[in-house]
């Protein structure tokens, strides 16, 4: 019978504890729906902050671009390096920069860009947010009649919804020179070879769903940021989770809208 | 410096509240509070942390909503106004916060001409400059002018906050603990900064402390808060005036002059 009672009470326990997070999800998911539905609102009515946002572009663009640099010369280097084996066995070694070049500017190219982006901009926008609600100087803008949700909120959402299809369409052509140079030392290719081989499989569609999965990681990673430093709790610990929060969700959602936007795409091929 | 004598209109009051509570979870802070600041005064709100004092000036800023009750400010009730109409509000109402809540990332220039530059967007450079020294001129630091928060002491940060808020020209100020964290001759230069602001841009103000010093030097009027309530109002000397356990004790263990 106290075995049953405790089963039972176990399962309750449980069972409470349960329906808390599922409530705190989907009101977690009312609050960022709440807070992009206020991003439209504010973005695009004036007056506008275009000083600012020129200022982001500029901070999200150089706080990523050395990251970005290094990891996409080596995404290329290595992705054609462990490519090579697999199409040397069926002597297909020719095929290397097509396969290279759709890979990257379908697939990694926005990836790579988008979740260095996430930990590199969006912890940082997390935590600037989260210090500046902790010491209060989002109050401080508040009650001096200004808005700051206009100009901390939208202007960084739009900055890495700006930037990060230029930073993403840079890193597709920093791997594509990475696989370049591994290439040409195995096999001879020359540039104007590599070029041609690499843009021949390439389509309109190709690009245009590349661009607009950047978009949507930019925009994701700018919100996430924005959503967790503008809500943080007091206190030093609250930027710490901001910060955290940010890159977490940020990349999680990265993969979620990486699936779907394929799958969209499979439909266009 | 001593307080000068201040005139005070008592038929119109610039902040009127009625009634107001606030909780926070099952904690009960502000159980039913009606005051009332007059034009040209400066009141103290005194007692102890955590008593709710500046979830007052919060809820009067717009911060916070009440639970219930009502808070009307220049006759308007914040509880039920638009956002735009809260937006004009607050450009009337100055607030320095406890610790100054300067933008870290902006000189002391940036800062000033923050607020100034988004409620008045025609104003040219020239009249820009010359709003932000003058605010500068009345904190006396001036010479701070292009030097970032960070390499301010604690009584100029105090003094750029109030000046940030004089900018827009306010007419009713809300001080949060004004002298917190700082050395008793730094209390005394931002008591008079307090009592010059009154006077020459014929403030109303809400100086929220513990301080009895300040209270003594800044206040017109004093209103003790404790459990919830406004406990005693009037005089300073009205308000220690008395024999209650709850009062006294704030009286005997503060220093002053």
């Amino acid at each position: 019978m106290d075995n049953t009672q405790s089963i039972t009470r176990h399962t309750n326990k449980r069972f409470v504890k349960l329906k808390q997070s599922l409530s705190d999800f989907f009101l977690t998911l009312y609050r960022i729906n709440q807070f992009i539905i206020r991003f439209f609102k504010e973005a695009f009515v004036p007056p506008f902050e275009l000083k600012e946002v020129i200022r982001q572009c500029y901070e999200v663009g150089v706080r990523s671009f050395t990251l970005i640099s290094v990891t996409g010369f080596i995404v290329g280097v290595i992705f054609t390096k462990q490519s090579r084996p697999s199409l040397s066995q069926f002597g297909a070694e020719s095929w290397l920069p097509s396969l290279v070049s759709i890979a990257i500017m379908r697939a990694l190219a926005p990836l790579v860009t988008a979740l260095i982006a996430s930990g590199k901009v969006g912890s940082s926008i997390g935590a600037e947010l989260g210090s500046m609600r902790v010491t209060e100087q989002i109050d401080a803008m508040e009650v001096s009649g200004t808005k700051p949700f206009k100009y901390l909120v939208c202007t960084r959402v739009l900055a890495t919804t700006l930037t990060i299809p230029i930073l993403s369409t840079y890193t597709g052509f920093v791997a594509l020179f990475g696989g370049y140079l591994n290439v040409t030392m195995n096999e001879g290719t020359t540039w104007t070879t590599f070029i041609q081989e690499v843009f021949e499989p390439l389509t309109f569609t190709d690009f245009v769903a590349s661009l607009i999965k950047s978009i949507v990681f930019g925009f994701t990673i700018g919100i996430v940021g924005c959503y967790q430093g503008y809500n943080s709790n007091k206190g030093t610990e609250g930027v710490g989770k901001a910060a955290n929060g940010a890159v977490i969700t940020a990349m999680f959602l990265v993969f979620i809208e990486e699936v779907i936007i394929v799958q969209i795409t499979g439909w266009f091929r | 410096m001593k307080k000068a004598a201040v005139q005070t209109d008592h038929n119109n009051p610039v902040i009127s509240i009625r009634g107001l509570k606030k909780a926070f979870q099952d904690y009960a802070v502000l159980r039913g509070i009606d005051l009332d600041l007059y034009q040209g005064e400066n009141l103290v709100v005194l007692g102890r942390s955590g008593t709710g004092k500046s979830v007052l000036i919060k809820i009067i800023s717009g911060l916070l909503k009440p639970d219930e009750g009502m808070v009307k400010v220049f006759g308007q009730d914040i509880a039920h106004i638009t956002e735009d109409d809260l937006q004009k509000l607050r450009i009337r109402i100055g607030f320095s916060f406890q610790n100054s809540a300067l933008y870290d990332s902006m000189t002391v220039r940036k800062n000033l001409e923050f607020p100034l530059v988004r409620n008045k967007r025609n104003l040219t450079r020239g009249e820009i400059n010359t709003a932000v020294e003058t605010v500068l001129d009345a904190v006396g630091l001036s010479q701070t002018i292009n030097q970032m928060p960070s390499e301010l002491s604690g009584g100029q940060r105090k003094r750029i906050g109030i000046a940030r808020t004089l900018i827009l020209n306010p007419e009713v100020m809300l001080y949060d603990e004004p002298t917190a964290g700082l050395d008793p001759i730094t209390c005394i230069e931002i008591n008079d900064l307090i009592n010059e602001v009154q006077q020459r841009y014929n403030t109303s103000s809400i100086i929220i402390t513990h301080d009895l010093t300040c209270a003594k030097q800044t206040g017109d009027r004093i209103a003790m808060l404790l459990d919830g309530q406004f406990q005693r109002t009037g005089t300073f000397d009205e308000v220690f005036n008395t024999t209650d356990s709850r009062v006294k004790p704030f009286y005997d263990y503060n220093f002053i002059e």
